[in-house]
């Protein structure tokens, strides 16, 4: 039941990815983007990481979806047309399959990775919580200094662009 | 067949490089955001994967501070998007090339 589901789950990932990335409209894939996502939730939920599964869809498809689709409406944007590729563009896809290649091989091969010790029960609130305010105390400080410093610089782009309207 | 490690390292490999190639291959500012957003899920999935198969908490952590991160990034990056096309009237790649000259 459990390789079942993450088929399942790895497939939906899988294919809504591959929705964003060649589907014309941008609302279509920001769509592909949010079925991407609960694709990975799912994973996480295998993967005894319930908590994350839950921030992960809060945030990314709560804020960023909904702040991607908010974006898109409001430019307006017409669908792209397709054009022929400039040559860096063809080498440097090739050389990144080439490299997927060669990771994938490597670590079907080469590497020796622990195959058990998988815990039964997953991680509880109070274990994230005992992490987040002992070990990374001061990063989670620099990550709230990190988004106070985010926001200021977002409030004074929007106010910028504001002037130069003004001034044209 | 049971799914251990590599199935879920495997993943995060094809998801992460189904990004790349969104990245280099669309023009549209928007949508390239959004492959770099699949980029940064298939490192969190690689992350709770080794987490959970070696039973420690530290990637189940860290996660914690790339969706923030994420987050952050996304609040910027579409502002500067937003003040682009007020400026330049576009947000396809090929048309923004002014400093170029």
């Amino acid at each position: 039941m459990a390789n079942f589901l993450f088929y399942f789950f790895a497939l939906l990932a899988l294919v809504s990815a591959a929705l964003v990335v060649v589907s014309k409209n941008p609302v279509n894939a920001a769509l592909g983007l949010l079925l991407s996502l609960v694709g990975v939730a799912g994973l996480f939920v295998l993967l005894h990481a319930a908590l994350l599964a839950f921030v992960l869809l809060l945030v990314y498809a709560g804020a960023v979806v909904a702040l991607f689709l908010f974006i898109i409406m409001l430019l307006d944007t017409r669908p792209e047309q397709s054009k022929p590729l400039p040559r860096m563009t063809l080498i440097a896809a090739t050389l990144g399959g080439a490299l997927l290649v060669v990771g994938v091989l490597s670590l079907n091969q080469r590497a020796a990775l622990s195959a058990g010790g998988a815990a039964v029960t997953g991680p509880t609130l109070k274990h994230y919580a005992e992490q987040l305010f002992t070990t990374y105390l001061l990063p989670v400080q620099l990550v709230g200094f990190l988004l106070l410093i985010a926001m200021l610089g977002v409030i004074v782009l929007s106010k910028k662009s504001d002037q130069a309207e003004e001034r044209s | 067949m049971i799914v251990d490690l590599q199935h879920y390292l495997l993943l995060s490999a094809v998801l992460f490089v189904l990004g790349f190639f969104g990245v280099l291959l669309r023009k549209n500012t928007l949508v390239i955001y959004m492959c770099l957003e699949l980029m940064l899920i298939a490192a969190t999935i690689a992350l709770v994967a080794f987490s959970h198969f070696n039973d420690t908490l530290d990637g189940n952590v860290f996660v914690f501070f790339i969706l923030t991160i994420a987050a952050a990034e996304v609040a910027v990056g579409l502002a500067i998007v937003v003040a682009l096309f007020r400026q330049r009237g576009t947000v396809q790649v090929e048309a923004l090339n002014h400093l170029r000259h």
